[in-house]
């Protein structure tokens, strides 16, 4: 941070070229400021330059990379300790642990259960990211075989955990190209992995057994040139980690610490004994700061509100979500089941077709887009009004799935009903509950 | 360059607040700092989980929350001793959900007469909640209020438009008012001044900010009682040093995914783990964001948060 984007701007070529996808050097200048662009955007700015914005407008938790294409997982690059205050950039990313002790059968169940695990929820895809592979077993080819089968059986990022670095550097330099994250640096061993990892280009963990060796060992790593590092400060108890997970960031955030400027990796699978409790150390971490978060297993039933989790905590306060503007079938629909609408804000939509859903009366739900905004404030908006509804459900097709011609409008816009069965004179307007929690009493007495 | 903690420092701090009656009260809030920063501040009393009980048999309860109060679920009372004897509730919340007239729209003497004889038969502190309808409850826990007198109860939902008539007799009859507002750290404390301006004692106000479940607008609530605490500790902001209460199951327990079985959605994994783990981690995200008081359903999932809340006290 630091630079404002009048700073940043005598600083560019200023040629408005266009090139960055923006028609300016000064509207180019001001999307940087506030983080909304990458400084590669530009072909033209020379690399002296390049560095000296860079360092200055980057953010204080550096952004770290792990794993290539489709599958690169980018963590840090935060800027605020309290999501109000603006919003949490990367999402954690939960991680599989396999062990070459483990054997070759288990493996390939956890893989695949590793690799099926993906939801979809409000257009976004939800998974776990990565999978950490551990040396237990001391026999080095033991270790190098099951990266191996990793590789060949995922697509996703690696982190390659092994105290033997000889064994490691092995390993990571046959997968390098995948830009696994080498486990770990600490400070005994932090000139060879530090030379490593930077001959290799690859991010670097840093371990330490406590916050003032991890400060160090850190420091020590940025002198020798490396960038890409990622944290761990040796904590195995919740109370621990929350603190040092506290201080990593606001050292980073208040003190511009640069050796706590980084994203950290955290182990909940070694901070409980079954996974019931190492779901709810995981999602503490991932409420206050956790990057990596390693998990013994992937279960449905764990990672799923975990996942939900990350996704409501990072979600940008300043944008509301939204779902897709269509016909929502829910339920095994038929032409003479209800028809409700109500706007695109996707906590509306998730509430009332939840709602409906458990009515267990098969309906239609038309989601009208509304930008985001709830029905009332839409509405307030002039973006739920009777003659927008009514073009929208004109066009949507539903005439055609229904041979009624009633349609159920939220309890809280009985106002519009007048106007809009002007709009809509085939239709007979019902006005539905105010509260989504009425809508299965509701639909139970409805006739059609 | 040495490496030095930083550290906030905090120049308010949240009231105490001692909830039941006299002799057996349970006392929340004293905090002076966020929650579980144990590193630079105090938290002198453990958040507490209050466990929910009906005031009638639900009729909508996946099995999973059913089945740990299978044997009690027609009889408040018994509920209530179950949930303190089998499960060492410290705290009950008897949900006034019958009073709602979109729903059995038992009486205000009813409602008020169940949650007398629950009241008598518990010596925990109790939480009586109604059904949300402004002016139902207006009715039902004002007659709550005065057939349970001296108790000390924590009565809510308490909103701006029956805060005057359950206020007045909250304070006539020596009870404890949830003031409830809708995600609104604004709302929030413009209501507790009002309660203030009626006379309400400032050692009977705890704040209900509203509650989502996980992945149902959890992080609203999230970021506006991390608001709150905020303005209460670091901005001195003095009507909202009130300890704050989230109702929190009855939000999960309707959600679509704890109902869902494995075999129609295999990627949602085992039904009862996930929904203990639902209720488990809505409650873990709003410990961690400033909640006091918890209103919980599941057995496995209060001692999931307790142990939670042990670690993150003891470090074990
Ligand atoms: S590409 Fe570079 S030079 Fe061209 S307009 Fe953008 S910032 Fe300016």
């Amino acid at each position: 941070m630091g630079l404002s984007g009048i700073e940043i701007f005598k600083k560019l070529p200023k040629t408005n070229c266009g090139k960055c996808g923006v028609p300016t050097c000064l509207a180019f200048a001001m999307k940087l400021a506030t983080g909304q662009a990458e400084l590669d955007a530009c072909p033209d700015i020379p690399d002296a330059v390049k560095e000296e914005i860079g360092e200055a407008s980057a953010p204080p938790v550096k952004t770290v990379v792990i794993g290539t294409g489709d599958r690169a997982v980018k963590l840090g690059g935060e800027t605020v300790l309290f999501r109000h205050e603006k919003r949490f950039e990367n999402p954690p990313a939960f991680t599989l642990l396999l062990s070459d002790k483990m054997d070759e059968a288990e493996i390939t169940t956890r893989l695949k259960k590793f690799n099926y695990t993906v939801y979809e929820r409000v257009g976004v895809v939800l998974r776990p990211e990565l999978v950490a592979i551990k040396a237990e077993s001391g026999d080095a080819s033991r270790f190098g075989t099951l990266v191996e089968k990793v590789c060949n059986e995922t697509d996703a990022g690696l982190v390659l955990m092994n105290e033997d670095t000889e064994a490691l550097s092995q390993v990571a330099r046959s997968c390098s190209n995948r830009k696994p994250l080498l486990y770990a640096a600490n400070k005994n061993n932090f000139e060879t992995m530090g030379n490593f990892a930077k001959e290799l280009s690859c991010p670097l963990a840093v371990k330490a057994g406590n916050l003032e060796e991890l400060f160090e060992v850190s420091e020590k790593l940025i002198a020798m040139g490396l960038k890409d590092l990622v944290l761990d400060s040796g904590a195995r108890s919740a109370k621990q980690a929350f603190e040092d997970q506290i201080i990593i960031r606001r050292s980073a955030l208040l003190k511009k610490s640069k050796p706590f400027g980084f994203p950290t990796i955290v182990f909940p699978c070694e901070m409980a004994d079954n996974l019931m409790k190492e779901t709810m150390i995981a999602c503490q971490m991932t409420a206050k700061y956790g990057g990596v978060i390693v998990m013994s297993e992937i279960e449905g039933h764990s990672i799923f509100p975990l996942l939900l989790a990350s996704m409501n905590i990072f979600t940008d306060p300043q944008r509301p979500m939204a779902v897709e503007q269509k016909i929502y079938e829910i339920g095994a629909t038929n032409e003479s089941s209800p028809v409700l609408i109500t706007g695109n804000f996707s906590l509306t939509y998730f509430i009332v077709s939840g709602e409906i859903d458990s009515s267990r009366v098969p309906s239609y739900l038309l989601i009208k887009d509304t930008e985001g905004l709830s029905v009332l404030t839409a509405w307030a908006a002039g973006k739920f009004a009777a003659d927008t509804v009514a073009t929208f459900v004109k066009k949507s097709g539903i005439e055609e799935k229904v041979k009624h011609r009633k349609l159920v409008i939220p309890g809280y816009l009985a106002t519009i009903s007048g106007e809009l069965e002007e709009e809509l004179p085939d239709w007979e307007i019902l006005i539905g509950p105010r509260e989504a929690s009425h809508l299965p009493a509701y639909l139970k007495q409805l006739k059609i | 360059m040495a490496f030095e903690v930083p550290k906030v420092s905090y120049t308010g701090k949240i009231r105490e607040i001692p909830l039941g009656r006299e002799g057996s009260t349970v006392t929340v809030g004293g905090e002076s700092c966020y929650s579980f920063h144990l590193f630079e501040g105090e938290m002198p009393y453990t958040p507490k989980i209050a466990m929910e009980v009906y005031d009638s048999e639900p009729e909508d309860w996946s099995d999973t929350a059913l089945e740990p109060f299978a044997d009690v679920i027609k009889d408040p009372v018994a509920w209530a001793r179950k949930c303190i004897d089998t499960y060492g509730a410290e705290m009950i919340a008897l949900q006034l959900a019958s009073t709602d007239p979109n729903d059995k729209d038992i009486s205000a003497d009813e409602a008020a007469k169940i949650t007398k004889k629950v009241a008598d038969a518990v010596e925990v502190p109790l939480i009586v909640w109604g059904c949300a309808n402004v002016e139902k409850d207006t009715e039902v826990l004002k007659a709550v209020c005065e057939v349970c007198e001296g108790k000390n109860l924590i009565i809510g939902p308490v909103v701006e438009g029956n805060y005057r008539a359950i206020g007045a007799a909250a304070i006539a009859y020596k009870h404890t008012v949830v003031a409830s507002t809708p995600i609104d750290i604004n709302l929030a404390k413009q209501l507790n001044i009002l309660l203030g301006n009626l006379n309400v004692p400032d050692e009977k106000i705890i704040i209900d900010p509203s509650t989502g479940a996980l992945g149902y607008g959890l992080e609203y609530c999230y970021s506006v009682m991390e608001r709150i605490r905020m303005a209460a500790l670091v901005q001195e902001d003095e009507r909202l040093q009130f300890p704050i209460i989230s109702n929190l199951a009855k939000e999960v327990w309707k959600t679509k995914e704890v109902k869902v079985t494995e075999a129609e959605a295999p990627l949602l994994g085992d039904l009862g783990k996930r929904g203990i783990l639902m209720e488990a981690l809505t409650a873990q995200c709003v410990l961690l964001a400033g909640a006091n008081i918890l209103v919980m359903r599941h057995p496995e999932a209060i001692s999931l948060v307790k142990q939670s809340i042990k670690d993150l006290m003891t470090g074990k």
